[in-house]
C-alpha cells in the first residue's frame, strides 16, 4: 500500500484553525447567550443559614438569581457518585448548589443569569448567604484522627478502607516474609496535592429551541455529560446533543460529569427559554474544580542480598477532598501500579481514603500512578543504598523478564480485570536509558547528582470505544469517535490510521470527535486510552469499509475482490493499474438512487446503474452507501512503561534545584506518529517537574486555599523546563489489531521519583517528600547538621 | 458609562462603544468578535491575552479597553501576511478540508509552530505567536536562552516548551529567508 501513513510524523491537521485564531473554544460560542456566575462559599465548613438576594434584585441586566430550593427535585439531588466500589462504604457527593451545609470553599451556593458576566457577577458580589461556621476538616493527619467530620454521618472521615494482598510463591504473607527478610527498611512518604490546571477551565454552553437541547461542554466526555444531562433534565436523549468544541487542555479534571454547572447551565437554558454559557475564570478553577495527589504512605520491606524484594508492606493514607463523585479509581491505581516493572515475591497494600473540607480530588493525568511509583522507586533507592549497590543492578535484579511475558501480577486493576500485563522488556529499556543518560559514565561529585525511575501503565482501559467511517461519493472520507480531544492531536492520528487502512491520501479524510451527533456510544478521553480504544474501533470500521469496497469494485471490474488494492483513493486490480475504478464511484454504486441532485449523483440512479433486474437494488443483509461502524472492546488493559533518567545541580547556599539533563525511554507499543508522542512525552514531563518541584496546593488552617492564582501556584515557564531527550523501545501489543498502547499519561508518572533519587545523590540525605522546594532542602540539610 | 472609542484592530478601523471596566481581552472577543485572543487567567500571568499594541506585546486582559482609543492592535488573526482574514468556520467551511492548503496562510511564526509541532491544545498558542513575533522583530537571531528568557512570560501546560523553544528558531530561519 503506498499510502503508508501509520508510524509518520505527519503534520498536524489541527494546527491551521488552532494558529490563526479559527478554533472554536467554548468560550468562543454563543456571542449572545446570557452569562451565569456562581455565589460559591467562601467557608470551609459551614451551615448556610439563610441567603438574601435582594440587594441583587436591582442590578441592571439582572435575568435569575436560583438557590437549591428553586431547583425541581429530579434537578437538585446529589450528583452521581459515577464509580462505585464496594470498598467505597461511605460515598458521597454534592448537590448542584448547596443544600444546608458547604464542605468546602468554594462550593456553588447561588447561580446568577445576567446580560452578561460583568452583570451577574455584580450580582453575586450584592447576594447575603448567612452562615453558620462549622469546624473544618484540613490534611491527612486531622481527618485520621477524626476527631472533627467533613460529613455527619461518616464516621472517622473514612470514605473507603480497602485491603489487597497477593501471597509470595510459598503462600506465606507479606508480613511473614518482611520479618524473615535478611534485611528490612521502613520509612513513610508525603506527596503534595497539584492539580490538572488546563489553560481553559471548564464551561458550558446551552441552547433549548423548546423541543431539543443542545449543550456544549469543555469536557473530556461528551456521550456521558449527555446521558447524565437527559437523565437529570428527565428528556429523552434523542432530545439531547452534546458536543465538545475544541477545548484546551483536560489533563483529567473534565473527565468528572456532571458538574453541577453541566446540569445547572442547561436547567437554566430550559427555564429561562435563552442561551446560556458559564466559562470557569481560574480563581473558579482552583476552588471548585478537582485536584490530585496528596497521599502518605508508610512503607515496609525485606530484602535479600541482591536487593531482590521478597515482601512488600504499603499502607496508604489518600486525601480525596470532599466528595467522590469519581469514587475511589485514584487510590486503587496506586495500589496496584505500585508494582512496575518488577516481580515482588509478597505485597499488602491497604488504603484508607478520607474526607477533607477541600477540593474533591479526582484523577490528574498519572491517576495515581506519580504516588505510587515514587513510593516504588523510594524503595528500590533506599535497598541500594542500604546494600550500597548501584541503584539499577537493584532494579534489574527485580524486573521481570521479557520471556515471561504475559506477567500476572495477580491483583485487580482500575478495570476491575486481572493485572496482566501483555508485552515489555525491561531489561532492554533500561540498557537504553543507561546509555542515552550516560549513567556509568557520569561524574559523581557533590552537588551533583543522577537519579532514575521506572514505571508500568495500564493503559487502554475499556469498555469501549467506537468508530464510524464514510466515504462519500466526492471521494471523501469522513471519520468520527465518539470520544473527545484536548490537544492530543486525534484528528492527525485517527486520519493517519483511516488513510493508511483505506488506501486514500490523508487530505481526504476528516476526524470529528466528541460529537453526539456524529457518534453516540463512547466512554471518554482518559487514562491514555484514545488511541488504543477509538484507533482500534477506526481501523476496525476502515475494514470494514474496505472490505464492501472491494466487493463492490470487484463486480464493476469483473474481477476477484482478492486481486483488488487500493491505492491513493483508487481501487485497482493488483497488477494492473488500468484495470481501476476511483473509490468515490464505488461510493456512488453503493447507493442506488432514483433521483439525480448531481453529475455523480446520475451514475447511480435506476435507469443507469448496471444492477441486475433479478435482484433487490440493495441486497439482503446489505445497507445503502459506503460507510462502515466497528467497535473495540478489549479484554483488558494494555500495559505500557517507560524509564527516566536526570542529571541535577544543587546550589550549596540557595539549595536551588536544577534539572540539567532529563532522559526518556519510553514503550507506548507501535508508534502512530513520533512527533505527537514526543509531545506527549515533553508536556508530562513538565508537569512531572512542576509536581516534583513547584506545584503544591496550599491550605491554611481554616481550609482556605491561599496559593489560589498563577502568581502563588507555581507552574513551570519554559525557565524551568529542561531539554528532554528521548529514545523508543516498540514491544507491540498482543491485544489489539495495530499493536498500540497509548502514551498521553506516560510523560509525567516517574518524575517525581527521579528527581528525588538525583536530589538525593546530589545532597546525600534522604528525600522523601514531593515536591521538594529551595526552602526545604535547605532545612533538610540543616537537619542532617 | 459607556464610552465610544476607536480601536484599529488588524488593520481595520473599528468603533466600538464599552462600559469603562470592559476588559481589552473582552472587548476583542466579545464585542468584536475575535475570539482567537484567549483568556487563561485574568491576572496577567499566564500570557494566553497577549496582543500586540502598537507593535508591543502587551496582557489584555489587564488593560482597559478604553485606555487604548486611537490605538493599534494585532491580534492572533492579524498575523498572517495574506488571505488570513476568514469570516466565520474558517478551514471547517464546507468545500475546505481540514489542513488544506493550511500553510499558504500563515505567517512564517505560526508556519513554523505547526512544522515543530509547538502547539497542542493551542489555548496558549495566540499569546505566544503575539510574543514571538513581536521577540522576532527585536531579536531575529537570538540564542537558545534569549528565546527561553523572550517566552518566559507565557504558560502552556501542553507541550513542555522544548518545540516552542524549536519553532522560535525555525521561525527565525524562515523570517531570514524571506528578508
Amino acid at each position: 500500500m503506498t499510502t503508508r501513513l501509520f508510524g509518520e510524523p505527519v503534520q498536524r491537521r489541527e494546527d491551521p484553525r488552532l494558529l490563526t485564531g479559527q478554533g472554536r473554544y467554548l468560550d468562543d460560542l454563543g456571542r449572545d447567550a446570557l452569562a451565569a456566575a456562581f455565589v460559591r462559599s467562601p467557608h470551609a465548613h459551614a451551615r448556610i443559614r439563610d441567603i438574601d438576594v435582594t440587594p441583587a434584585l436591582d442590578v441592571p441586566g439582572l435575568i435569575a438569581i436560583h438557590t437549591w430550593e428553586d431547583l425541581p427535585e429530579r434537578v437538585g439531588r446529589a450528583l452521581p457518585l459515577l464509580i462505585p466500589h464496594p470498598a467505597l462504604t461511605h460515598g458521597r457527593t454534592a448537590y448542584p448548589l448547596a443544600r444546608d451545609v458547604v464542605r468546602h470553599v468554594g462550593e456553588p451556593v447561588v447561580m446568577v443569569v445576567a446580560s452578561d458576566r460583568y452583570a451577574a457577577e455584580d450580582a453575586c458580589a450584592l447576594i447575603e448567604v448567612g452562615y453558620e461556621p462549622l469546624k473544618p476538616v484540613v490534611g491527612l493527619e486531622e481527618a485520621v484522627q477524626g476527631a472533627a467530620l467533613v460529613h455527619e454521618d461518616v464516621p472517622g472521615n473514612v470514605g473507603a478502607h480497602l485491603v489487597q494482598e497477593v501471597a509470595a510463591a510459598d503462600g506465606r504473607g507479606a508480613g511473614e516474609t518482611i520479618e524473615a527478610a535478611p534485611h528490612t527498611l521502613s520509612f513513610r512518604l508525603d506527596i503534595e496535592r497539584s492539580a490538572s490546571m488546563p489553560l481553559e477551565g471548564r464551561g458550558v454552553y446551552a441552547r433549548w429551541d423548546g423541543r431539543d437541547l443542545r449543550v456544549y461542554s469543555s469536557t473530556q466526555t461528551s456521550t456521558s455529560v449527555r446521558m447524565a444531562v437527559a437523565a437529570t433534565l428527565g428528556l429523552p436523549l434523542p432530545h439531547v446533543e452534546v458536543i465538545a468544541p475544541d477545548v484546551g487542555g483536560g489533563f483529567g479534571v473534565k473527565i468528572v460529569h456532571p458538574w453541577p454547572e453541566e446540569i445547572l447551565v442547561p436547567w437554566a437554558a430550559m427555564t429561562l427559554g435563552r442561551e446560556v454559557k458559564w466559562a470557569e475564570d481560574r480563581r473558579e478553577h482552583f476552588i471548585s474544580s478537582a485536584h490530585e495527589r496528596a497521599q502518605i504512605q508508610h512503607v515496609r520491606v525485606g530484602f535479600d542480598d541482591d536487593g531482590r524484594v521478597l515482601g512488600l508492606d504499603v499502607t496508604i493514607r489518600h486525601d480525596h477532598g470532599a466528595y467522590t463523585p469519581y469514587g475511589i479509581i485514584v487510590p486503587i491505581v496506586t495500589s496496584t501500579q505500585l508494582l512496575g516493572p518488577y516481580k515482588i515475591g509478597a505485597y499488602r497494600v491497604e488504603f484508607t481514603s478520607v474526607y477533607t473540607n477541600t477540593v474533591q480530588v479526582t484523577p490528574y493525568r498519572g491517576a495515581g500512578r506519580p504516588q505510587a511509583v515514587f513510593c516504588m522507586e523510594r524503595t528500590m533507592d533506599k535497598i541500594a543504598r542500604h546494600l550500597g549497590k548501584d541503584r539499577t543492578e537493584v532494579r534489574e535484579v527485580n524486573f521481570i523478564r521479557p520471556e515471561e511475558f504475559p506477567y500476572d501480577q495477580r491483583m485487580t486493576f482500575q478495570d476491575g480485570r486481572p493485572l496482566i500485563y501483555d508485552s515489555g522488556n525491561y531489561p532492554e529499556m533500561l540498557r537504553m536509558i543507561k546509555e542515552l543518560i550516560g549513567w556509568d559514565g557520569h561524574e559523581r561529585r557533590p552537588g551533583r547528582g543522577i537519579g532514575i525511575g521506572c514505571y508500568v501503565e495500564g493503559t487502554g482501559v475499556g469498555p469501549y470505544e467506537g468508530g464510524h467511517v464514510q466515504v462519500t461519493s466526492d471521494g471523501r472520507v469522513h471519520v468520527s469517535t465518539g470520544l473527545t480531544s484536548q490537544g492530543q492531536g486525534h484528528e492527525t492520528v485517527f486520519a493517519q490510521i483511516a488513510a493508511t487502512e483505506l488506501g486514500v491520501p490523508i487530505e481526504r479524510v476528516s476526524v470529528v470527535t466528541g460529537d453526539t451527533r456524529r457518534f453516540g456510544y463512547a466512554v471518554g478521553t482518559f487514562a491514555s486510552r484514545a488511541a488504543v480504544m477509538s484507533g482500534n474501533a477506526i481501523a476496525l470500521a476502515c475494514r470494514k469499509v474496505r472490505e464492501k469496497a472491494l466487493r463492490i469494485a470487484a463486480d464493476a471490474l469483473e474481477a476477484d475482490p482478492a486481486d483488488l488494492a487500493i491505492d491513493d483513493g483508487m481501487v485497482h486490480v493488483a497488477g494492473a493499474p488500468s484495470a481501476s475504478i476511483p473509490l468515490s464511484t464505488v461510493a456512488v454504486l453503493a447507493n442506488p438512487l432514483r433521483y439525480a441532485f448531481d453529475d455523480e449523483a446520475a451514475k447511480a440512479t435506476q435507469f443507469s446503474a448496471a444492477a441486475s433486474p433479478d435482484r433487490p437494488p440493495v441486497a439482503e443483509g446489505e445497507e445503502p452507501g459506503l460507510e462502515g461502524r466497528d467497535y473495540y472492546s478489549p479484554i483488558r488493559s494494555t500495559f505500557a512503561s517507560g524509564m527516566h533518567a536526570a542529571v541535577v545541580e544543587t546550589d550549596p547556599d540557595t539549595a536551588e534545584i536544577k534539572v540539567v539533563r532529563y532522559a526518556v525511554v519510553h514503550d507506548c507499543g507501535r508508534l502512530i506518529n513520533p512527533m505527537i508522542v514526543e509531545g506527549q512525552i515533553h508536556g508530562g514531563v513538565a508537569q512531572g517537574i512542576g509536581g516534583a518541584l513547584y506545584e503544591r496546593m496550599v491550605y491554611d488552617a481554616h481550609g482556605q486555599l491561599v496559593n489560589a492564582s498563577f502568581m502563588d501556584f507555581l507552574m513551570p515557564y519554559a525557565t524551568e523546563i529542561p531539554h528532554v531527550e528521548t529514545a523508543h523501545l516498540e514491544t507491540p501489543s498482543p491485544l489489539n489489531p495495530l499493536g498500540i498502547k497509548g502514551a498521553g499519561e506516560a510523560g509525567v508518572i516517574p518524575v517525581s521519583a527521579v528527581i528525588a533519587s538525583a536530589v538525593e545523590d546530589a545532597e546525600g540525605i534522604d528525600v522523601d517528600r514531593m515536591p521538594i522546594s529551595p526552602s526545604e532542602l535547605f532545612e533538610l540539610r540543616s537537619a542532617v547538621e | 458609562m459607556e464610552l465610544e472609542i476607536t480601536l484599529v484592530v488588524n488593520g481595520a478601523t473599528r468603533r466600538v462603544k464599552v462600559p469603562a471596566r470592559r476588559l481589552l481581552s473582552d472587548c476583542l472577543r466579545h464585542d468584536l468578535g475575535l475570539t482567537g485572543t484567549h483568556v487563561g487567567c485574568e491576572h496577567g500571568v499566564c500570557g494566553c491575552c497577549t496582543v500586540l499594541l502598537d507593535g508591543r506585546p502587551v496582557r489584555s486582559c489587564l488593560t482597559f479597553a478604553v485606555t487604548v482609543d486611537g490605538q493599534e492592535i494585532t491580534t492572533v488573526e492579524g498575523l498572517a501576511r495574506e488571505g488570513t482574514t476568514r469570516e466565520g468556520g474558517g478551514f471547517e467551511r464546507p468545500g475546505r478540508l481540514p489542513g488544506a492548503e493550511a500553510n499558504t496562510a500563515l505567517s512564517p511564526v505560526q508556519r513554523a509552530f505547526a512544522e515543530c509541532h509547538g502547539l497542542q491544545c493551542g489555548f496558549c498558542t495566540p499569546g505566544f505567536l503575539c510574543t514571538v513575533t513581536a521577540f522576532l522583530r527585536d531579536n531575529p537571531e537570538p540564542s537558545d536562552d534569549e528565546i527561553v528568557e523572550g517566552i518566559s512570560g507565557n504558560l502552556c501546560r501542553c507541550t513542555g516548551y522544548q518545540n516552542i523553544v524549536k519553532a522560535v528558531h525555525r521561525a527565525a530561519e524562515l523570517l531570514a529567508e524571506e528578508t
